[in-house]
């Protein structure tokens, strides 16, 4: 019998430091996106208490877990188990489709403004957008120290690689 | 020379460069233009056609002649303008567009053969013979004239794209631009402003005025200090705003490293995309040359330039200056040169009423006619009342009136609008939505106009925001008139140049007008003027003059050329900042990925995901005998194949079934739980979208495949379907690809290599949920192969381990991975069809497949694909070719009927896919033929001109291996 090793998307990727900037793998836990089921709604809203389903570019939060917002009748319960949810919500595992980076510090919005085409200076936590990071796909969440982003698993390289540069560019303008 | 006690570089800070390999010293804050022209360099680049030694005719942006390279240590950038350029310690910069060198030019024999040069001599002159053109005349002429050149290298360095948002983006920093930010900035508005220059306050620090009776920079420095206390404002200098687009969007370049020698991570230069509320365009307004003859030479420059160079950097280019205007603001110049004690020889005004109260000679009424002095202004000749003169003089300072900096208000289509009074042209109001106009870009000459504009359109402008402003005081400054005798051209004997980076002259513009160019779109593409890197900043506004006098219009009636973006040069490296080589596209990597690269697999990409093309062993020098070698191993033993990335939908609901229906030809309401089926999936305009297979993984439960290159597309078309047509059902779905990692095992042992990991109990084409000791996967039995196959899923976090696992232990069996090569000959055996085959401009029909339109439902694309034309014998069907004698065919060679003539009119199909086949023994290909399935056993002649392959080919049925499909049920 095979005896699989699990390995994260940035499996050996240690955090990286720039100019006050923090960039590290966040490890999500279980990840199931959550899409209501027509006539489910009320049933639904009673089932997730204490969380509610989020208005678009909103996140609920109560403890470690997180139902944020994700799209059209759509939302990621990260950080739970979608318990008393079957038949109420179209439920998905994608516990292992997206890769988690943090980017944490006070300069974190500079470097995402070099990324993302949205304002994120006012950007309060509790929010999240689907945007574009570079040319991919991104779940950005805003936190207490800054921002979490998601994205496909098979991109974490190059996310990675896009943020270390903007992080690095970012530090050397601030040295010069 | 330098000029003591004036300027504000840092003359404690000196700081050496090299010129043409020549050592100097500058100060900080020089620019490479007012270091040369201190150490008394007045030739500092050949002219683009007539290689004539030209000087430093700006002080800005806008400079068309001393353009140079700068090298650096793995760059060489081409075309930077000296006056832009900052020095920095080190720094090496170089003439261009000279051979051997700066003072002595092998090309300048051009400019005696200049009578001959004139506009339209090319296309008059390299007519014939024809074929010359592209490979004797245009390199000739193209190392003859132009500019800098390229280093031939990629451009590896750092470069960064960053976005910005604001309620005022404030462009330009004058006082126009001070006043509108510190009004929007008081009124708590979230300014940006953004200025092209090292430091803020635009000619306030050129002139020498005084606001509130202190000298003006003190005041640029006061409300520089607010303006950067205040957390709601962001003071962006090095940036040039360089273009307007739509919903309030501007783009500009910021120059960040380009004034330092090179250091890790430091980008060049950045582009911003800047998204306003509103804008303020404070850009001011830009010196204009008059035509005389030979008005280009070294020494020879605006008026305002030399004052800037006076007062900003402290240096003089003359000992003996001459200024030669139409309008009063020149006299300024004079003025502060005498001040510093430079000697003005005179001042020739053209205004026969103009008032003589300079301590210098005073000619009213006189114009330029010549000058004297090759590299470097010697002489000038006046005319005036008195008849001619001659002045000694080694510095003229020209002034033909400002043309406000109207380009930006033209970038949304928007015209200028002619002003006679103050001989230019206006910004058009409303011409950019959200964008006010103020100070001299709006035509305000005075610097306490430009104030009171500034602040009066951020009024507006706050308005249109919802906020209120703040009463703003205005401070006390220089409120004198613009009197101006529009003068563009001094007629007489020489050449007058109009457009000093293109070489254009007078006499060009009339000949144009001559040869009926006479619009000026065509006097413009005639004789190049304004197409140059200045982009007709210096000449465009002069040139039209000179047309409109040609050819008897007005200038109004003439009209401009239209002003585009950029408004000044931007690096195509900044615009793609990232983009170099792998930065193109996001790279995605399977979870295999480490895997296959160590067993040495050659990673291909397709679309973005880069896969294994054949797995090399020891022996093997080919790809051929790697992937013969594979193919063999599936039919004989059993390969493994990672084909995570073709797309993975999970569909559920109520109506998913019935969504389903709908979007595939056949039937999926009836598929048992449990069970795969193929399906085929149509555009609304009837042709194929993709094809996959689908599986019911419960009652309303479906888990749907995509064919990698169109797992997009198919997401698309899924919610445009599900949004357009289905509003209220019970469906919803979601993209899993990325959450599992998929393998294929195929061949006669798979069965037997998975039973060593998993139960394995499915029919062919069942599917069901298996246990890998704690973990959850997925097992289907289908295949690509035409082999016994199977698609084993787990998460994607045990990928890597799975695929090392079913490799170790396919090997110990004989068999081992396959990659994209095998896998294509495997499918071509099989006459499974790929995006090669169903590439867009295919149907159900042309595949061999519109049994699977299902009769007893209606479909997306059904009604479409049964129009006329759509089925038939006229369209061309899928075939299997077999060259007759063993010899390589190729995909895109195209069919004829042998015995015709080998033309367009006579083709009968196309070779879509092609691969050895080692099963058995020769090529095959896949071809669409007209009527090809009823001409099956038939022979047709495959013809690849670029590959020169002609051979005939038996056509048969696409399916090759196992046509009965025994092996695939096993």
């Amino acid at each position: 019998m095979a005896d699989l090793i699990a390995k994260t998307p940035l499996w050996g990727q240690g955090a990286v430091v720039s100019g006050g900037v923090t960039l590290a793998e966040v490890d999500l836990g279980q990840v199931t996106s959550v899409a209501p089921f027509v006539g489910q709604e009320k049933t639904l809203a009673a089932a997730l208490k204490p969380l509610v389903f989020p208005a678009p570019n909103m996140v609920s939060a109560k403890g470690a877990a997180r139902l944020v917002w994700t799209g059209r009748g759509q939302a990621f319960l990260i950080g739970a188990v979608p318990d008393g949810l079957d038949g109420l919500a179209a439920l998905t595992d994608q516990s292992d489709g997206w890769a988690g980076v943090s980017l944490t510090g006070a300069g974190a919005v500079d470097v995402l403004a070099r990324l993302i085409p949205l304002d994120l200076r006012d950007m309060a936590v509790g929010a999240c957008a689907r945007t574009s990071l570079g040319h991919m796909a991104v779940v950005l969440i805003r936190v207490k120290d800054g921002f979490e982003l998601l994205v496909f698993r098979s991109m974490a390289r190059t996310a990675w690689h896009e943020l270390e540069v903007a992080m690095k560019m970012r530090a050397a303008r601030l040295a010069c | 020379m330098r000029i003591d006690g004036k300027g504000s570089v840092d003359r404690a800070a000196p700081v050496r460069f090299r010129f043409d390999g020549v050592e100097y010293q500058g100060f900080k804050g020089d620019t490479l233009a007012s270091a040369l022209m201190a150490n008394g360099v007045r030739v500092v680049g050949r002219s683009f056609k007539y290689h004539r030694p030209r000087g430093v005719l700006t002080a800005g942006s806008e400079e068309p002649n001393a353009l140079v390279e700068i090298i650096e240590d793995r760059q060489q950038t081409p075309n930077v303008r000296a006056t832009v350029q900052e020095i920095y310690e080190g720094m090496e910069a170089k003439s261009q567009n000279r051979w051997p060198s700066l003072k002595f030019d092998v090309l300048a024999v051009n400019d005696l053969a200049a009578p001959f040069l004139s506009a339209g001599f090319y296309y008059k002159t390299f007519m014939w013979p024809r074929a010359f053109w592209e490979r004797i005349y245009e390199p000739l002429i193209r190392r003859a004239a132009g500019l800098g050149s390229l280093s031939g290298r990629h451009d590896e360095a750092d470069y960064e794209k960053a976005f910005a948002f604001c309620d005022l983006l404030v462009i330009g920093a004058g006082p126009a631009g001070l006043a509108a930010a510190l009004q929007a900035a008081r009124a708590g508005a979230d300014v940006i402003l953004a200025d092209e220059g090292v430091a803020m306050g635009g000619r306030l620090l050129a002139d020498s005025g005084q606001i509130d009776g202190k000298p003006a920079g003190e005041w640029v420095r006061d409300v520089l200090a607010e303006l950067g206390a205040m957390p709601n404002v962001r003071l962006m200098t090095r940036t040039s705003v360089t273009g307007v687009y739509d919903g309030g969007t501007y783009s500009a370049l910021e120059r960040v490293g380009l004034h330092v020698a090179a250091r890790p991570d430091l980008p060049r230069e950045c582009f911003w995309r800047i998204v306003a509320g509103q804008a303020v365009l404070a850009a001011g307004a830009q010196e204009r040359m008059i035509a005389f003859a030979d008005n280009d030479r070294p020494g020879i420059m605006t008026a305002s330039a030399i004052r800037t160079y006076l007062n900003h950097y402290g240096v003089s280019l003359g000992k003996r200056v001459t200024i030669f205007a139409n309008n009063d603001d020149a006299r300024q110049t004079a003025r502060d040169l005498m001040a510093a004690g430079v000697e003005v020889a005179a001042i020739i005004d053209a205004r026969p009423d103009a008032p003589v109260a300079e301590d210098c000679p005073v000619y009213a009424g006189a114009e330029v006619v010549g000058t004297k002095g090759r590299h470097g202004l010697t002489s000038i000749t006046v005319r005036h009342r008195g008849g001619d003169m001659q002045i000694e003089t080694d510095c003229l300072g020209v002034s033909g009136g400002w043309n406000p900096l109207v380009h930006l208000t033209c970038h949304m289509n928007g015209r200028p609008v002619w002003d006679a009074s103050l001989a230019a042209f206006l910004p058009r109001a409303g011409a950019v939505p959200g964008m006010h106009v103020a100070g001299a870009a709006a035509g305000v000459f005075s610097t306490a106009g430009c104030l009171t504009s500034g602040a009066a359109v951020a009024v507006q402008a706050l308005g249109v925001l919802g906020r209120k402003a703040v009463p703003m005081e205005l401070p006390l400054a220089e409120n004198a008139g613009y009197d101006i005798l529009p003068l563009w051209e001094v007629k007489g004997k020489g050449r007058a140049w109009l457009d000093f980076a293109n070489d254009v002259t007078t006499k060009d513009v009339r000949l144009a007008a001559q040869e009926n160019f006479a619009s000026v779109e065509h006097m413009k593409r005639y004789t190049t003027q304004g197409m140059a890197p200045d982009q007709g900043k210096n000449s465009n506004v002069g040139a039209l003059a000179v047309l409109a006098d040609a050819t008897g219009r007005g200038i109004p009636e003439t009209g401009t050329t239209t002003f585009r973006p950029p408004f000044s040069p931007v690096s195509i490296a900044a615009m793609g900042a990232g983009g170099r080589a792998e930065g193109f596209a996001p790279q995605r990597f399977m979870t295999s990925h480490s895997a296959s690269v160590e067993r040495g697999a050659p990673m291909i990409e397709a679309g973005m995901w880069y896969r294994p093309s054949y797995f090399p062993r020891m022996g093997e020098s080919t790809w051929r005998e790697a992937c013969d070698r594979e193919v063999t191993m599936v039919r004989g033993t059993v390969g493994v194949c990672d084909v995570s990335t073709l797309g993975k939908i999970d569909i559920q609901g109520r109506d998913a079934a019935r969504f389903l229906d709908l979007v595939y030809t056949n039937m999926f309401s009836t598929l048992p739980v449990g069970r795969v089926r193929y399906g085929l999936m149509l555009r609304a305009d009837g042709h194929v979208l993709d094809d996959g297979t689908t599986a019911r993984l419960g009652e309303n439960h479906y888990l749907m495949t995509t064919t990698t290159a169109a797992a997009g597309l198919v997401m698309r078309h899924l919610e445009f379907v599900a949004q357009a047509y289905c509003a209220g059902w019970d469906v919803r779905f979601i993209s899993v690809t990325e959450n599992w990692a998929q393998f294929a095992v195929a061949g006669p042992m798979a069965k037997a290599l998975l039973e060593t990991l998993v139960e394995v109990d499915l029919p062919f084409m069942g599917c069901g949920p298996v246990q890998l000791d704690q973990v959850a996967a997925r097992l289907f039995r289908i295949s690509f192969s035409g082999e016994q196959g199977y698609e084993i899923a787990v998460p994607a976090r045990y990928g890597e381990a799975l695929f090392r696992d079913l490799l170790a232990r396919a090997e110990t069996m004989g068999g081992g991975a396959y990659g994209m090569e095998a896998l294509n000959v495997l499918r071509i055996e099989k006459g499974f069809i790929t995006h090669a085959e169903i590439h867009g401009r295919t149907t159900a029909f042309d595949i061999g497949m519109e049994k699977m339109v299902s009769a007893k439902k209606d479909c997306i694309g059904k009604g479409a694909a049964a129009r006329p034309g759509m089925v038939g014998a006229e369209r061309d069907q899928l075939v299997g070719l077999r060259p007759v004698n063993d010899v390589a065919i190729s995909a895109g060679a195209h069919l004829f009927n042998p015995g015709t003539e080998v033309t367009r009119v006579n083709d009968q199909g196309y070779v879509t896919s092609v691969g050895y086949s080692p099963t058995l023994g020769g090529y095959l290909g896949m071809a669409f033929l007209r009527d090809g399935r009823a001409r099956h056993g038939e022979m047709v002649r495959l013809v690849d001109h670029l590959r020169k392959i002609d051979v005939l080919c038996e056509v048969s049925d696409p399916v090759f291996h196992d046509p009965e499909g025994v092996k695939l049920r096993g």
